[in-house]
């Protein structure tokens, strides 16, 4: 008890000092981007906005997409908010506690030029995931892919981009949006980001380009799958090779478990039908604990593969689609056509049924993505307090305020996401398995 | 929708998509028949194999039951026998002893009885001899007082004296 104790002290410790060192990073490398930005840009730009020089507080303004020349704007404070979105998100780096940079393949689908392959290591990503150097007109901002969208810009296999910045502006149809711009060579270029399937709800929409890289999720899910696709053959030999014997090692860790799915989600919902969707239950629940706990460790980068609303929604499509193809003449004729209610509850309860195939499937896929993000951002919130009340590193004895705040707080937080990892695995296990139940449900009339 | 603009972890992006299916039903594959379906069959040979042993430990149970019930009526009836040998046997003996004592008796007293026969007879025989005798002894005296004819009661008196010391009883 004691040794975790001091172990969960020690952990939480040094997830501060990580992030702390990310911040002190920060600075230094902006700093030195300005420094030498003004160096280059001053000799070579005479069409240059009035006023860029008097400080720190002026901003670019972009006021052409393609081409206006551009400071490279170093941005004092913390932005909590931002942040934290920036941890959680995918990225095309797999970034260990803001030192370790790993370059991931990238796969672009380009609409005009086809497919690109090429390793994210040509764009030298530094702090904030930001790339030094651009490729082709790929650049990487934030972590991700993002393409320069401006005609004119020669593209080369290798420049150096000397910052991003953002602008709002707006666009085509009069909505205000948040353009970014790539800073190269004292000219800012419009980004754009790849293609995101949401018809433009969340700021996304499809652009020129499909990014198909094996991004940090898609990394994180080959490892967690093989990890457990290791474990569980390890422990599926043991009932050959250790035949009549009682369980040890993996086997009697994993049994119980591979029990308790059997017993309490498995056989009370589906029945005599069990065997057969037992492997997709235990399939759903060991890829959402694996997955929820790998990014519970620290260090590794916050990864927040559960936490995406993509892969939880095709784990909810599945379901749906299996749901749905196995359902059975009652399971329709309930939705359809409830037998025993009189016409005008039918009026009301059929629309509220057909609703309800629609909305199972969502809930499932919020439910997880919902409270696995919102675990990963209250630890990241808590951990910036150290931020917030050091004035972004300025003050030391905030600093240490903020730290003393943060360290319980987060053990706290951790705790109950350890909780939420297991809770949420079952939760989408046995909802999957009780869909699937009433769906494939004899009725005896 | 506007307070999650820009929430990347919210967007659906196609790689992420395409690639978490692909794994997630290569993974579903996979693991179906490589691990959670030799578990499964392990298992249930596992629980069938215990409700058997169990099944087993139960008649076994109930069969040794049996067994003891058996032994223990055997046991009562051989401890019966026993006390009806005991019994019989005493009875024996104690009909025998009775027996033996009754003749005894009888022949004690068959004994006694001829030895009284036996005596009487004697006593008959030795009071004739005895008869006798006296009869001879008398007659010889008187025959010999008769041929002496004695002078005095002294001489008679002395006579008698050496008849009777002549006289032997036997």
């Amino acid at each position: 008890m004691k040794l975790k104790f001091s172990l969960a002290i020690f952990l939480s410790i040094l997830t501060l000092l990580g992030f702390s060192q990310d911040q002190h990073d920060h600075d230094h490398k902006h700093g030195e981007d300005h420094h030498h930005h003004n160096h280059t840009h001053v000799s070579d730009d005479g069409d240059h906005n009035h006023g860029h020089h008097d400080g720190d507080h002026h901003k670019n303004d972009f006021h052409t997409d393609c081409g206006a020349s551009a400071d490279v704007i170093e941005h004092h404070g913390y932005d909590p908010a931002a942040t934290a979105i920036h941890h959680i998100s995918d990225a095309n780096v797999f970034t260990i506690m803001d030192m370790v940079r790993i370059p991931l393949p990238a796969i672009i689908y380009n609409r005009e030029r086809g497919i690109e392959v090429f390793s994210t290591g040509k764009f030298d990503a530094g702090h904030h995931d930001n790339g030094h150097y651009g490729y082709k007109d790929y650049v990487l901002y934030e972590g991700n892919i993002h393409r320069i969208v401006c005609d004119g810009f020669a593209s080369m296999d290798k420049y150096e981009v000397q910052g991003f910045d953002t602008a709002k502006k707006k666009n085509a149809d009069g909505k205000s949006v948040e353009n970014k711009y790539a800073i190269i060579d004292g000219k800012g270029y419009l980004l754009e980001q790849k293609t995101i399937w949401d018809g433009g709800l969340l700021g996304g929409g499809i652009t020129g380009f499909m990014d198909f890289s094996p991004t940090k999720n898609v990394v994180s899910m080959i490892i967690v799958c093989l990890f457990l696709f290791w474990l569980f053959t390890k422990a599926a030999k043991a009932y050959r090779t250790r035949d009549g014997q009682a369980p040890s090692g993996v086997q009697s860790f994993l049994e119980p478990v591979f029990q308790f799915i059997r017993d309490d989600v498995a056989v009370p919902f589906l029945g005599d039908k069990h065997e057969k969707f037992l492997p997709l239950l235990m399939t759903i629940f060991f890829f959402i604990l694996g997955l929820n706990l790998w990014g519970q460790i620290p260090f590794l980068g916050s990864v927040n593969v559960t936490g995406s609303l993509t892969v939880t929604a095709v784990m909810a499509i599945l379901v749906f689609l299996i749901t749905n193809f196995k359902g059975n003449k009652d399971y329709w004729k309930h939705i359809l056509w409830p037998p025993d209610t009189p016409w005008f509850v039918k009026i009301i309860l059929i629309p509220v049924e057909i609703l309800g195939l629609f909305i199972k499937p969502l809930t499932l896929m919020l439910r997880l993505a919902g409270n696995i993000s919102a675990g990963h951002i209250a630890i990241l919130s808590f951990v910036g307090l150290i931020f917030i009340f050091g004035k972004a590193g300025e003050s030391m004895p905030g600093s240490l305020t903020g730290t003393a705040l943060a360290i319980p707080l987060t053990m706290f937080m951790m705790a109950i996401e350890l909780i939420v990892a297991f809770v949420q695995a079952f939760v989408f296990t046995i909802l999957t398995a009780s869909y699937i139940g009433a769906a494939t449900e004899e009725h005896h009339h | 929708m506007i307070f999650l603009s820009g929430f990347a972890p919210f967007q659906p992006t196609p790689g992420l998509a395409l690639w978490s299916l692909v794994i997630f039903l290569l993974f579903w594959w996979l693991m179906s028949k490589y691990a959670f379906k030799p578990m499964m069959d392990g298992l249930k040979k596992r629980e069938d194999n215990i409700a058997s042993a169990l099944g087993e430990a139960e008649k076994a149970r109930e069969e040794m039951a049996k067994l003891k019930a058996e032994n223990e009526s055997i046991l009562a009836e051989a401890r019966e026998e026993r006390a009806k040998i005991l019994r019989e046997a005493k009875e024996t003996r104690d009909k025998i002893v009775t027996e033996a004592k009754e003749k005894a008796k009888e022949e004690a007293s068959r004994i006694v009885t001829t030895a009284k026969v036996e005596i009487e007879n004697e006593k008959q025989a030795a009071m004739v001899t005895v008869k006798n005798q006296v009869g001879n002894m008398a007659t010889e005296i008187a025959e010999k007082i008769l041929k002496k004819q004695l002078a005095g009661k002294e001489d008679h008196e002395s006579f008698v004296n050496t008849l009777v010391k002549e006289i032997q009883l036997n």
